[in-house]
């Protein structure tokens, strides 16, 4: 049997969307701890909306590590090399 | 497979190639780095020549406690700050109370009021696709410069937390507040450009 003060302090516990939205770092990183763990995944289960939010963060996230840093021109590299010799001798 | 070891014998033996090979490797992570630091180009690509010269100077020094490319990564952030503070980016402040979402988006109850707008499946690839990755570097730009720094770090290059919170000299908890502030921006720029709405 659950009680009017056991409901209350149950909701109290109970993640709201924009405090959600504020743990999905610490979450993704491993960084809650597993009462929190448990609670934001209980929000999940229960909000499409921060489903949906978490998953745009992950695309994020990946898309980042996919953008190349971009090559070095041929020109910069032999730049380089020639300053390279210029220090061993120096 | 890269062997480090290898490498760095080469290097410290005065191998051209080595060099050239660690060039290749990390001339561009260490511009995109430099970047983030300094107000341009010009400057970036001098504190990475200055890095350069660095490395070639001290990789006597270097003994394997971290690995070659956090140890770069170190320098590069050094001369940086150096001359990052004679030569200031102009960017947007990192706020303390800065939110991952606007408030305005959830109600009275915190719930969502305007919830994010469904991506379509194929988001990631067009992301990627190359005239969304400039659009991703230059929304990268606009990130104020810690969180940026951070963003760089983690996501771009793929660095453990360990290692970046290491080279900035920041704590683990700074660093996840800097990732997630950044990562937020960045999701929500995307939205405007991804939303199917």
């Amino acid at each position: 049997m659950t009680t009017r003060r056991e409901a209350r302090a149950r909701a109290r516990e109970q993640i709201v969307c924009r405090q959600a939205v504020e743990l999905v770092t610490d979450y993704l990183e491993g960084a809650l701890t597993a009462d929190e763990r448990v609670r934001f995944e209980a929000h999940l289960a229960d909000c499409p909306h921060c489903t949906e939010y978490l998953r745009e963060m992950r695309i994020t996230i990946s898309a980042l590590g996919r953008v190349e840093p971009g090559a070095l021109t041929s020109g910069a590299r032999a730049d380089l090399v020639a300053l390279y010799r210029s220090w061993q001798a120096g | 497979m890269l062997d480090e070891a290898d490498l760095v014998a080469r290097l410290q033996a005065g191998d051209e190639q080595a060099f050239v090979t660690l060039v290749d490797l990390y001339h561009a992570p260490l511009l995109r780095l430099a970047s983030t630091f300094v107000p341009s180009r010009a400057v970036a690509e001098e504190v990475v020549q200055d890095t350069w010269l660095g490395v070639v100077r001290g990789i006597h020094r270097f003994e394997g406690r971290s690995s070659l490319k956090t140890w770069l990564f170190r320098i590069v952030v050094n001369r940086a700050r150096t001359t990052g503070v004679r030569e200031r980016r102009e960017t947007p402040t990192d706020r303390a109370d800065e939110p991952a979402v606007p408030p305005e988006r959830f109600n009275a109850g915190g719930g969502w009021s305007s919830p994010p707008t469904p991506w379509s499946d194929d988001a990631e690839d067009r992301i990627v696709a190359r005239q969304t990755a400039a659009k991703v570097s230059r929304h990268l730009n606009l990130l104020p410069e810690r969180q940026r720094q951070v963003v760089v770090m983690r996501d771009f290059e793929g660095l453990p937390a360990a290692e970046v919170c290491t080279i900035l000299g920041i704590t683990e908890a700074n660093q996840r507040v800097l990732l997630h502030r950044g990562r937020s921006r960045l999701r929500n720029m995307l939205e405007r450009e991804l939303g199917k709405a």
